[in-house]
C-alpha cells in the first residue's frame, strides 16, 4: 500500500509542476493578448509613431529590430559553425580542447548586460563604430555566438560514426568526409540552433542599449552606422521612461504582443526545419 | 603458394593499455573468400580493420608489425590513407547508407576519387546489377537510400563498395542484421564477386563460413588459433579450441 500510496504522490507532483508552468504561461499569454489586441491593428505595424508615441505605429522599431537580428545572424553563424566543426571533427581531445569547450559553454550563462558593456567598449569606441546598428548587431552577434557552437557542436555529434567510416572507407578524405558528410545531415540541426540564438538574441535590452537603440528617430535611415529603434528597447521606454506611461500603456502591451510574435515565428520557422529534416532522414 | 594479396605481419594492436591483437600473421589469396570466425571480442573485426586503416583516428590506438596489400606496406608513412580505402573497401555490419539517393550514395565515392564524369553513370549502373540491386531500383534511382530495406541499404553499401572497383572488399558481419532471405541474397552476391575481387568477411554465423568461404581463420583472445581450407577448419581441425568452437561447445 506504501508504494502506490508513493506512486501517486509523485504522478500527482510532477502532474502539478507541470499545470503550474502552462498555468503562468497562459495567464502571461492572455494577459498580453487581451490588453495588448485592442490596439494592434494594420496601422500599428506598418506606421510610424506620431504625437510623441501616443499614436501611431512601431513600423521603424519593427524594421530595426529585423535589421538587427540579420546582421546578428550573419556575423554570428559563419564564426558559431567554423568553430563548432573544428571543435569537435578537428581538435583532438585535450585538457586545452576541454577547457575551451567549457568556457564557451560559461560564456553562454554571462548576462547579457556584460556584453552590453562589452560591445561598448570594443566596437563603439575602441573600433569607432559608434553607437549604430552595426555595433549593437555585433554585440548581439557576440552575445549568440556560444549558443550557436553549442547546439552546432551537438547536431554534429548527432551524426552517427557509421556514416563518417562509410565516408572513409570509400577513400574520403576527413575534410571531404565533414564537407560532404557530416555538414549535410547536421545542418538541419545547426540551422535550428541559430535561430534559436537569434531569437533569444532579438528580445535582448540591455546590449543593445548602449550600443545603438535610440528611442525615437525622426525619419530613420536604417543605415549600419546610424542608431536605430528596436522593439524590446520600444517597449521598456513605453513602460517606464514616458512622459505619461499610462496614456501609452496600451501601445506598450501591443508592442509586446508584436515582439513575441516575431519571436515565435522565429522558433517556429526552426521547428518547422527540424520537423521537416526528421522526416527526410527517418531510416528504415 | 603464391603470394597472398593482403597481408599482416606481426600485427599487434593496443587499446589503451589493453591488448587486443597480438602478434598477428596472416595471408589472403587473391580471389579467394576467407572468413574470420570466434567468440565475441576475441579481435575479428579489429583485424579487418587495420587492412584498410579504420583505426587510424581512434584515440588511444597503438598499433605495431605490418600489413601489405600486394608489396606495399599499408602503413608506410608515404601511403596516402584514402588511396589506401579505395583499393580495400569495407563493408560495415550495419548498413551505413549516406542520406542521399540512391544514385548519389554511390555516385559520391566515384567524384571523390576523380573518376571522369561520363564514366560515372555506367559505373553506377554496372555495381548495381552486380550487387542485384538493379532490377529493384532501377526505376527509382533518386529516392533517397533510407526508404530501402535493410537488406536493399546493405546491397546498396556493397554497390557503393563495387563501384571504385577495389582489389579488396572487407566485410564486417554484413549479414548479422539481416532476415535470413536477404542474408541468402547477400551470401549470392559475395560468392559472384569472388571472381573479381579478394573478400574477406567476419562472420559469427558458422553455416555462412561454411557456406560461402574457401578459407577460415579462428581467432580466440587475439591470437589467430588456427587457419585452414573452410573444410579442414569444420571437420578436421588440429587444434582443439578450434574445433570445440565450430562445434559449438562455446562461444
Amino acid at each position: 500500500m506504501k508504494r502506490k500510496l508513493l506512486e501517486y504522490l509523485e504522478w500527482g507532483s510532477l502532474l502539478m509542476s507541470t499545470t503550474a508552468v502552462c498555468f503562468f504561461l497562459v495567464v502571461i499569454l492572455w494577459d498580453l493578448a487581451s490588453k495588448g489586441a485592442g490596439s494592434l491593428s494594420w496601422d500599428f505595424v506598418s506606421r510610424f509613431p506620431e504625437n510623441g508615441m501616443t499614436s501611431g505605429g512601431i513600423l521603424p522599431a519593427i524594421i530595426g529590430t529585423v535589421m538587427l537580428t540579420v546582421i546578428t545572424a550573419i556575423t554570428a553563424a559563419p564564426f558559431g559553425i567554423c568553430c563548432a566543426i573544428y571543435l569537435h571533427e578537428y581538435a583532438p581531445d585535450t585538457p586545452v580542447t576541454r577547457l575551451i569547450r567549457a568556457s564557451i559553454r560559461n560564456l553562454a550563462g554571462v548576462p547579457s548586460v556584460i556584453f552590453g558593456l562589452f560591445g561598448l567598449a570594443c566596437f563603439v569606441q575602441a573600433l569607432h563604430l559608434g553607437t549604430s546598428l552595426l555595433s549593437a548587431g555585433l554585440t548581439l552577434g557576440l552575445l549568440s555566438l556560444p549558443y550557436i557552437i553549442v547546439t552546432s557542436e551537438e547536431a554534429l555529434h548527432r551524426v552517427p560514426v557509421s556514416i563518417r567510416e562509410g565516408a572513409w572507407a570509400l577513400g574520403a578524405t576527413h575534410f571531404e568526409m565533414v564537407r560532404d558528410i557530416v555538414v549535410p545531415s547536421a545542418l538541419p540541426g545547426i540551422i535550428t540552433g541559430i535561430i534559436l540564438a537569434v531569437s533569444r538574441a532579438a528580445g535582448e535590452t540591455a546590449p543593445i542599449l548602449f550600443t545603438g537603440a535610440a528611442y525615437y528617430i525622426n525619419n530613420p535611415s536604417f543605415s549600419l552606422d546610424q542608431e536605430f529603434m528596436a522593439l524590446p528597447y520600444h517597449l521598456y521606454m513605453l513602460s517606464t521612461q514616458h512622459q505619461s506611461v499610462d496614456l501609452v500603456r496600451p501601445l506598450a502591451y501591443s508592442t509586446a504582443l508584436v515582439l513575441i510574435i516575431v519571436v515565435l515565428l522565429l522558433n517556429l520557422t526552426a521547428f518547422y526545419i527540424r520537423y521537416k529534416s526528421s522526416k527526410d532522414h527517418a531510416t528504415a | 603458394m603464391q603470394q597472398p594479396k593482403l597481408s599482416a605481419r606481426g600485427i599487434s594492436l593496443w587499446f589503451g593499455e589493453k591488448q587486443v591483437l597480438k602478434d598477428i600473421d596472416i595471408g589472403f589469396q587473391d580471389r579467394q573468400i576467407t572468413a574470420l570466425i570466434g567468440p565475441s571480442g576475441c579481435g575479428k573485426s579489429t583485424l579487418l580493420r587495420c587492412f584498410n586503416r579504420m583505426h587510424d583516428r581512434t584515440p588511444g590506438v597503438r598499433l605495431s608489425g605490418h600489413c601489405y596489400l600486394d608489396q606495399e606496406d599499408i602503413y608506410a608513412k608515404s601511403v596516402f590513407v584514402a588511396a589506401i580505402r579505395r583499393r580495400i573497401g569495407m563493408v560495415f555490419q550495419k548498413a551505413n547508407p549516406f542520406a542521399k539517393s540512391i544514385y548519389e550514395n554511390i555516385n559520391y565515392g566515384l567524384k571523390i576519387n576523380g573518376v571522369q564524369e561520363n564514366q560515372r553513370h555506367e559505373l553506377i549502373v554496372q555495381s548495381l546489377k552486380e550487387s542485384f540491386l538493379w532490377d529493384e531500383v532501377q526505376h527509382e534511382l533518386h529516392k533517397p537510400a533510407a526508404q530501402l530495406s535493410g537488406g536493399q541499404q546493405q546491397r546498396l553499401c556493397i554497390a557503393r563498395a563495387v563501384a571504385l572497383r577495389p582489389e579488396v572488399i572487407l566485410m564486417d558481419e554484413p549479414c548479422s542484421a539481416l532476415d535470413p532471405l536477404s542474408t541468402a541474397k547477400i551470401e549470392e552476391l559475395i560468392k559472384n564477386l569472388k571472381a573479381d575481387y579478394t573478400i574477406v568477411i567476419v562472420t559469427h554465423n558458422m553455416q555462412q563460413a561454411q557456406r560461402i568461404a574457401d578459407n577460415t581463420v579462428f581467432m580466440y583472445m587475439g591470437r589467430i588459433i588456427e587457419a585452414d581450407t573452410t573444410p579442414n577448419i569444420f571437420n578436421n581441425a588440429t587444434n582443439e579450441l578450434t574445433s570445440s568452437y565450430v562445434h559449438g561447445k562455446f562461444g
